[in-house]
């Protein structure tokens, strides 16, 4: 059973393994939570992104949300924004899509090109 | 949407857009009277009467981008569609409070859903915004408040995920022991 008193235990081991998380200059992850996000199953996308970030101790990316981006046909979506590039705006997302888009482009810097605006629009 | 915690998660994004810094849940499960009672009440800047008079039009909203506003529309929907009806009283600079009623044994009446999956994306995408959420069924109440969190992980940030995997495990548990498992 959880408890309140368990956070402090967390509090230590998350502040052991961490110094970093007070400068955050990283990667962003932004996604829409409008009512057409959510329809559309933003949760389970955003909940995947903690989650691979918190099995990959990912220590400088942050995962948040804004309303709808305007094109609620495609969503859920998601942008990324990584220092010093462009912005990238994933499209239709799923939790499995999350997966690749941590591996690949969080943590190698390669955006995954097919999940893209710009490849659904050239369709 | 398929849940009720999906219809809480956009409610309470309206919250977030009026500049709260606390937002309230409130869900009764009222088996007695066959309601169950959903409650969203904010510190947020409130709306005047005229707006509170419009906002469950679809065609109504504060937003210049677009024409259409669908999150308090769709929930007075759903709750007419289950015998229910969603009432709102806002007062400027002071707040908001959404009332939703529901038939509680409506054939159409959408199940409660992870309401700690809601709870975890609202603290994420929050950090700075406290949350409380009381849930209350014939089995016994439970209750999650932010602050209570705040203050045992200090200077930690609460939108960490170590802390995130923890309140998801905490509403979950304290869900399932009052609503019985399977959460309807």
């Amino acid at each position: 059973m959880k408890s309140l008193s368990e956070l402090e235990e967390i509090r230590k081991r998350a502040l052991e393994a961490v110094n970093l998380r007070k400068d955050r200059n990283g990667t962003r992850v932004v996604v829409g939570m409008g009512t057409c996000g959510i329809a559309a199953g933003a949760r389970p996308v955003l909940l995947s992104f903690i989650e691979e970030i918190k099995k990959r101790n990912l220590q400088d990316v942050i995962v948040t949300q804004t309303g709808c981006i305007g094109v609620c046909r495609l969503e859920p979506m998601v942008e990324v924004y990584r220092p010093g590039e462009e912005k990238v705006t994933y499209i239709k997302m799923t939790p499995d899509k999350v997966k690749r888009i941590v591996a690949e482009h969080i943590v190698n810097g390669r955006p995954v090109t097919e999940f893209t605006i710009g490849a659904e629009e050239k369709q | 949407m398929e849940d009720l915690s999906l219809y809480i998660l956009d409610i309470v994004q309206n919250s977030i857009s009026a500049s709260a810094t606390l937002v309230e849940i409130f869900v009764k499960e009222d088996q007695e009277n066959d309601k169950l009672i959903l409650i969203i009440r904010d510190n947020g800047k409130g709306m005047d009467p005229q707006s509170v008079g419009r906002v469950t039009d679809p065609f109504y909203t504060t937003r210049t981008t677009r024409k259409v506003g669908l999150g308090l529309s769709l929930l007075d929907a759903v709750a007419k569609a289950c015998g229910g009806r969603v009432v709102i009283s806002s007062r400027p600079g002071v707040g908001t409070e959404v009332r939703a009623e529901f038939g509680y044994g409506h054939i159409d009446r959408p199940p409660l859903g992870k309401m700690e999956d809601t709870i975890s994306v609202l603290v994420t995408c929050n950090p700075t915004i406290d949350f409380v959420y009381t849930h209350i069924s014939s089995k016994g109440s439970f209750e999650f408040d932010t602050r209570d969190v705040r203050q045992r992980i200090g200077d930690l940030s609460i939108d960490h995920p170590y802390v995130i995997a923890w309140i998801t495990d905490y509403v979950r548990e304290g869900l399932d022991g009052i609503c019985g498992g399977g959460k309807e």
